[in-house]
């Protein structure tokens, strides 16, 4: 059974936010990193890179197979976890522990459209 | 839905036993197979230091006997049977006439004359079998498919004969060579101890009943053997430089092609040697190369192969990143004229392109047993 943090948003596709005033800290779920596996390699954006809301800004690659990030709010990315280059399996072992990037959010808005800890729990049927 | 979908899915012998493991299943050539117990990465290491186990039951088993038994599978089959004895095995393909490949298979030769045994990949049974049965058309000898009333456990790694020696008491385990096997015994059936394997690592292939297949799976259990699935026999076979019908060979993808020429012999007629001497003559446009890239982003199977301005020369097969060698490699079939050692490529994966070059297929240092 997976993890699932209270306080957080979740998406659909599995991202967890935390919002820090109009910084958003966007991860993926325990249930994302106990589904992919091994996770060898985390294709990051870089930094000033612009995110959309619902579209993929980076990817997950497990052994088996890759996985795409999908931003869960739109704004301009101001920091990266590069220590996930060199470590990719920080996500296996702490999913909400090992950030991925941080975005300066244009419509915090947008968090609203995201699940609860209740929502996302239904959702994964835990 | 796609009729793939639709079709039931077929369990073999040790499906309970994968549940009680806790496997993740997905379905592979019909059947609900263990994609892994613990993680890939984890059971890929067993079988490389020490030992591992495979259910690879869901393989075909078809049997030729009779007069022309020789005849026939020299006929169909591109490397020569004549003049190896009974107890060995031998790898090579079936083939259309156009080149392309029917299945790549095992053929043992069995210790009574004009018995042979073909061992077939899952999800090519019933094409194999319908060709065979069309093939052998005015030969006397008979075909049969038990594929259903045989189970087979692939135990590999280094310490696979101890294992076979000393857990299940087969002590004819160690007069066996590479590609060698011997008939003996379990609860009075038949088993066929096969040193043979698909991870480049030492091993052995047990075929016998399905219900001694899981007696025989539940002991190595408790031996400690570990779990593998068929995850990691992708990402062994592939360092280990041996291709996957259906990726590095097809219909399409013919052994020359495939860098597989070695298990094609000219000196004998069989299906599809016309075609095959046209390309090894250098009539043929592409080849499978390895291809090394200098990043740990993974090529995956369709990524597009470039030259450095962009032009597309060719296509991932399989690719991963290595877990033994702790580098981004793939199987490609490209340009032949891209193909040469150390050749500059280019793999995109994704919005980036990744520069590479050609490297050796076999990527990993085999141990077979000598």
């Amino acid at each position: 059974m997976s993890k699932i943090l209270e306080g957080l948003k979740y998406s659909e596709s599995h991202e967890w936010v935390k919002a820090e005033g109009d910084i958003a800290v966007v991860g993926v779920s325990d249930f994302a990193q106990e589904e992919m596996g091994d996770i060898t390699y985390v294709d990051l954006p870089e930094v000033d890179d612009e995110v959309t809301a619902g579209e993929e800004f980076g990817a997950l690659e497990s052994v088996k197979a890759s996985s795409d990030l999908i931003s869960p709010v739109s704004g301009t990315v101001v920091e990266v976890n590069a220590d996930l280059e060199d470590a990719p399996e920080k996500v296996n072992e702490d999913a909400f522990g090992n950030w991925i990037i941080k975005v300066k959010m244009s419509d915090p808005s947008e968090l609203d459209a995201l699940l609860d800890a209740a929502a996302y729990k239904a959702l994964i049927g835990e | 839905m796609s009729e793939e979908i639709t079709q039931a899915l077929q369990q073999t012998c040790l499906y309970q036993e994968h549940l009680a493991l806790g496997a993740k299943m997905s379905p592979f050539a019909g059947f609900m197979m263990p994609i892994q117990y613990s993680s890939i990465t984890q059971e890929h290491l067993a079988v490389r230091q020490k030992v591992g186990m495979f259910d690879v039951s869901h393989m075909g088993e078809i049997f030729v006997e009779g007069p022309q038994a020789e005849e026939f599978v020299n006929w169909i089959f591109t490397n020569e049977i004549r003049g190896f004895q009974g107890g060995k095995v031998l790898y090579g393909m079936m083939c259309y006439p156009e080149g392309g490949v029917v299945d790549d298979l095992l053929v043992y030769r069995e210790f009574e004359p004009e018995h042979f045994l073909l061992v077939v990949n899952a999800a090519n049974i019933d094409k194999d079998f319908a060709w065979i049965r069309e093939k052998v058309k005015g030969f006397n000898c008979t075909v049969r498919n038990e594929s259903p009333d045989w189970g087979q456990i692939a135990v590999q790694g280094p310490e696979a004969e101890k294992t076979v020696m000393e857990v299940l008491g087969y002590k004819e385990a160690a007069n066996l060579g590479f590609y060698e096997y011997c008939n003996v015994e379990y609860k009075g059936k038949r088993l066929i101890l096969s040193r043979t394997g698909y991870t480049g690592e030492d091993g052995f292939e047990l075929y016998t009943t399905p219900e001694n297949t899981v007696e025989i799976w539940k002991r190595l259990l408790a031996a400690g053997v570990e779990p593998c699935g068929l995850g990691c026999r992708d990402t062994l076979r592939f360092e280990a430089g041996l291709p996957l019908y259906g990726d590095e060979l097809s219909a399409d993808i013919s052994p020359v092609m495939a860098g597989l020429g070695m298990f094609c012999k000219y000196d004998k007629d069989f299906i599809g040697k016309e075609a095959l001497l046209d390309q090894k003559a250098g009539n043929v446009a592409k080849k499978l190369v390895g291809i090394e890239i200098e990043d740990k982003a993974i090529p995956r199977a369709g990524y597009p192969v470039e030259l450095e301005d962009g032009t597309e020369v060719g296509v991932v097969t399989t690719g991963y990143h290595s877990i033994s060698l702790d580098k981004s490699i793939c199987f490609a079939l490209v340009n032949k004229d891209c193909s040469a050692l150390d050749t500059p490529l280019w793999v995109r994966i994704r919005k980036k392109t990744f520069p590479g070059k050609v490297v050796k297929k076999r990527f990993y240092q085999t141990n077979y047993k000598k």
